[in-house]
């Protein structure tokens, strides 16, 4: 039984078929990647993770529970939080609000109106969030805007903000996508890192198939909308179906 | 029955302004994606040309009669309007005399000239300003282009009739069959509203037959593909907004025999022809004109005693109240399309 | 602050949001930084009357006086409406174009407070808040549904048909066009409801709001307004607070649904309710605004609920700068005393500041300058819109900033020759 159960989940759009009968169980603490070529339902799939989309038919459960119809920030306090394909921030704020903010969400839950204390005498969100930063190697960046970060570091800010929730659950969506060699061995790096170290479960949702292969423990392949194989990556790398949904048009 | 008609056309007049000014905001909203608070001053500023235009050939100089004689037995003075000198006093007393249709000959290149001034000069810079920034701008000069006719106009309605010939009212009622005298209705408002039809069909075909309307109904669609494609696409903007200029500054021209212009006539517009916009859905030209003649016959029905004896003030609010109800409901409008200022 | 030499030029704008620091001294709850701005805030208003009264009384420059407790009064009611407006629009960044119909509604629940309990102004001042906080809340759950120029088309149609309501068929409420006035035969329960004859004056417990202490030192004449000194109170509270909200959780919280709402969800944080509070709290803030003028003048029209009324709150919002604590009550100061000095000159009075000129230059500059002036001021106010917005988006604080960083740089480096000063990076988008 693993942490997150996708079961029969089918969506049409119209006459098409964007997701047909995906079933999915990440187990806990592991690194499970989903690829598959252009239009293969990827980003159907996230969407209904995330609870934006609601399936047709099926279930997506965490731990136990459902997410569908939930709201974004339900889901985040179910515990899973999310990586966007381009990173997400307060790009207003400064870097050490940015990891601020998430520490209030986790204490305080979706609202809380502490409008008169002084963000200056919360010592233990404060504490937590320059832990954070330290961890991630932008503790001397705290007072910078996020927006004038570079690229690199707004995904490691990303990441950060996600981690200081200490989630059970992290979704990635294409964490590496327009990133430069270099940027992206730095991302891979620092995922491993996290999974090491904080046994958080991850699903990558992911074209790069470097990342896919030096990340993942367990892949699910879909295709048209539909699962094709899930294996370890030693499987999937010669498997003749994987090749033949990649490689077909063009072999 | 005669009375449902006769509240039907009561709404045409002001349904046509409306969907005039609101067909003109969405062009604008929809090409150039700004948010023109100062519309409703364009609409105002056609009025005026056509005041401006009537007292242009008002000009008249000064005559003392000696044979005649006025009340206090002096020499009577004769004010000649020169167009009597250039076209013979009949040509010339019927030329004063449509000088508000023939304020559209005037107003056509005065409202390009000003469309054309206002986006190159302040409107262009706001393109890639936050939509906040666009419509407090737009808001500044709508304030602006008004206290400055107010300056030259005075704060008084000034009348501006319409030709002897459109005056009065005729029977529609007995045209259709009913009981005479049931359904009356102003010349002046039913040439209102076959002119802005013509000038709504206008604009609509200019769009949907020409290269250029292609482009632009292009643009709307998709901006920055159309940009790729190598059009020279902002020159073509400003072409719209001067056009949209024009409808706002058209439907003013020939609104002021409807209402005596004011200097706030724009405002009292502006805000309404939004929540036409609005209801409409925001970048929809068909939705905007639909809208606009709904929400006229809407406020003309709830002007009737039978509506205010049920629910006082409702000819005060029902526009307000039907845009709330439709935000709500339906949050992109009558005939809105997907992504239009969604975040 | 903490050093920021090493990271130049990438906070220095940002007075919304200093360095988040653990400090241990703080006054009031306050940071230093926040407790000086405060205390020159305290200082202003306190001695009020003597600065804005700089000139003796008949010289040639008495005109520029603004030391009247009528228009003090303004100054601080205005400042109150515009840092509550500031809450809302400065930090959450939605663009309320109808706030006016708050401080219309506070209005007239002031003057009904005065009308049944008494001519004591607390009632009035604490029932108008709550009852524009009342009515915010209804306004606020529909509009924030929407965001984006939906959102300030759906505020200005609840002002504009609020403005309707109370011009026309709420008239047993609002008194119509006349507006709502006191009268001899109100029920005033706890006062009386006439004096010698006329209608009692407002008091607080006693001390008449019109009541005025004057000091004649040499040519000057400072007059210290018991009215005055009540709202100035309140609006330093008010101040206070909303810096209190500014370096709260909630205002950083607030910031965050400006900059990524998307990221704030996903973050496990619900916009919705974080943006009504802010909409209550400065709807609250001016009810009142609205709730203290009727102290100080018992009445209360309908023009005030005018959407032109929500424009002007904006333009002090934004003249001042957004999202800064101190801007919109320098915005609004700025406003209302241009306004008064701008309404007061009349050709007369140009006709003696050029009568140095040749006189034919003397009527042409005359000429030029009288549309902006006397009754031309809106004519004014919307140029200065204009050009706020255009030039200086950040407001009055920004250009204060800027001024001081070229000289800080002149100062600094006279060797490094591109120290152009940037502008301070501004939000992005």
């Amino acid at each position: 039984m693993g942490i997150l159960e996708v079961k029969g989940v089918n969506k049409r759009f119209g006459g098409l078929q964007a997701l047909g009968d995906v079933n999915l169980s990440v187990a806990e603490n592991s690194v499970h990647a989903i690829i598959g070529p252009n239009g293969a339902g990827k980003s159907t799939l996230l969407n209904v993770l995330i609870g934006k989309l609601i399936p047709d038919t099926g279930s997506v459960m965490f731990d136990g529970l459902s997410v569908l119809g939930r709201h974004p920030h339900e889901i985040c306090q179910m515990g899973i939080s999310r990586v966007f394909q381009t990173p997400e921030i307060f790009g207003d704020l400064t870097v050490m609000e940015n990891v601020m903010i998430p520490c209030f969400a986790k204490r305080d839950g979706a609202f809380s109106l502490h409008a008169i204390g002084g963000v200056d005498a919360e010592t233990d969100m404060i504490d937590q969030a320059e832990e954070m930063l330290t961890e991630v190697k932008m503790i001397e960046k705290r007072n910078m805007l996020a927006s004038s970060l570079s690229r690199g570091d707004k995904r490691r800010l990303e990441m950060a903000m996600c981690l200081v929730q200490q989630p059970r659950l992290l979704l990635l969506d294409e964490p590496t996508a327009g990133m430069a060699r270099a940027d992206t061995n730095n991302t891979i790096d620092l995922l491993k890192e996290i999974n090491e170290k904080r046994k958080i479960t991850m699903a990558i949702i992911e074209h790069d198939m470097h990342v896919v292969f030096s990340l993942a423990e367990r892949i699910t392949v879909l295709a048209q909308g539909m699962p094709l194989v899930e294996d370890t990556p030693a499987n999937i790398k010669g498997h003749p179906k994987v090749r033949e949904a990649y490689l077909g048009e063009t072999a | 029955m005669d009375g449902i008609l006769l509240q039907i056309l009561n709404g045409l007049d002001k349904g046509s302004a409306y969907a005039l000014i609101a067909l003109g905001l969405t062009l604008i909203f929809g090409t150039l994606g700004v948010v023109n608070f100062a519309h409703g001053a364009l609409f105002m500023l056609g009025a005026f040309c056509a005041v401006t235009l009537s007292r242009i050939i008002s000009l008249s100089y000064e005559t003392i009669d000696p044979n005649r004689l006025d009340f206090l037995g002096n020499p009577a003075k004769i004010n000649t309007p020169y167009v009597y000198d250039f076209f013979g006093p009949n040509m010339g007393a019927s030329i004063i005399d449509w000088a508000v249709p023939l304020s559209i000959l005037f107003a056509i290149p005065m409202m390009m000239l000003i469309g054309i001034a206002m986006e190159r000069g302040l409107i262009k810079h706001f393109y890639k300003r936050p939509h906040a920034d666009q419509i407090l701008v737009t808001f500044g000069l709508a304030i602006v282009l008004q206290e400055i006719i107010k300056f030259y106009y005075g704060a008084n309605p000034i009348p501006t009739p319409a030709p002897a010939a459109l005056v009065g009212t005729f029977d529609f009622g007995a045209m259709l069959g009913l009981n005479p005298g049931t359904v009356l209705y102003p010349y002046w408002r039913l040439v209102y509203f076959l002119f802005s039809v013509v000038l709504i069909g206008g604009v609509f075909a200019f769009l949907q037959f020409t290269t250029f309307g292609m482009v632009v109904r292009a643009g709307m669609a998709d901006r920055e593909t159309v940009g790729l494609l190598g059009i020279n696409i902002d020159k073509r903007f400003t072409i719209m907004f001067a056009i949209a200029a024009c409808v706002a500054g058209l439907a003013g021209v020939m609104y002021t025999p409807i209402n005596s212009p004011n200097y706030h006539m724009g405002m009292d517009f502006l805000v309404l022809s939004f929540v036409v916009v609005v209801v409409g859905g925001m970048g929809s030209l068909p939705g905007a004109v639909l809208a606009g003649f709904v929400l006229g016959i809407l406020e003309s029905f709830a002007s009737t005693p039978a509506a205010t004896s049920i629910v006082p003030g409702i000819n005060q609010i029902i526009i307000y109240l039907v845009a709330i109800v439709i935000l709500l409901t339906r949050p992109r409008g009558l005939m809105g399309r997907k992504g239009v200022m969604e975040e | 602050m903490t050093d920021q030499s090493s990271t130049p030029s990438k906070t220095e704008a940002v007075e919304v949001a200093p360095a988040v620091q653990k400090s241990s001294r703080t006054k009031m709850g306050l940071r230093k930084q926040d407790f000086n701005i405060f205390l020159i805030v305290i200082a202003l208003v306190m001695l009020a009357p003597f600065i804005l009264n700089p000139f003796p009384e008949g010289s040639g420059m008495a005109q520029f006086n603004a030391g009247y407790p009528d228009l003090m009064q303004r100054f601080v009611i205005f400042g109150i409406f515009a840092i509550g407006f500031n809450i809302l629009f400065g930090l959450t960044g939605y663009l309320s174009f109808g706030h006016a119909a708050f401080l219309g509604v506070g209005s007239y629940a002031g003057v009904w407070m005065m009308k049944l309990l008494t001519m004591n102004v607390i009632p009035a001042i604490i029932v108008s808040t709550a009852i524009a906080g009342i009515f915010a809340l209804f306004v606020g759950f529909i509009s924030l549904r929407r965001s984006g120029i939906y959102f300030s088309i759906l505020t200005l149609a609840f002002a504009q048909m609020s403005f309707s309501l109370a011009y026309s068929v709420l008239t047993p409420i609002t008194g119509g066009e006349t507006g709502l006035q006191l009268a001899l035969d109100d029920v005033r329960l706890f006062g009386t409801a006439a004096v010698d004859g006329s209608i009692p004056a407002t008091n607080l417990f006693g001390l008449a709001m019109r009541d005025s202490f004057e000091l004649e030192i040499g040519g000057w004449l400072f007059t210290f307004n018991a009215g005055y000194y009540l709202s100035a109170f309140v609006m330093l509270a008010a101040f206070y607070l909303s810096v209190r909200i500014f370096r709260s959780p909630f205002g950083m919280m607030l910031r965050a649904v400006k900059s990524n709402q998307q990221r704030m969800n996903y973050t496990g944080l619900n916009a919705k309710p974080y943006t009504l509070a802010a909409f209550v709290i400065s709807g609250m803030y001016a009810g009142l605004a609205g709730g203290l003028m009727v102290s100080m003048d018992p009445l209360a029209g309908a023009e005030r609920m005018f959407w032109t009324a929500s424009g002007e709150v904006v333009l002090m919002t934004i003249l001042g700068g957004a999202g800064t604590m101190i801007g919109p009550v320098l915005g609004a100061g700025f406003i209302k005393y241009m306004e008064n000095i701008v309404s007061k000159i009349n050709e007369t009075i140009l006709h003696q500041w050029f009568y140095w000129l040749p006189d034919g230059l003397e009527d042409f500059v005359i000429a030029l300058i009288y549309p902006f002036i006397g009754k031309g001021w809106h004519l004014t106010l919307g140029i200065m819109f204009m050009m706020v917005v255009i030039f200086l988006p950040g407001g009055l604080v920004e250009g204060g900033q800027r001024i001081a960083g070229l000289f800080k740089k002149r100062k600094a480096s006279t060797s490094d020759d591109d120290t152009t000063p940037k502008s301070a990076p501004q939000a992005a988008e």
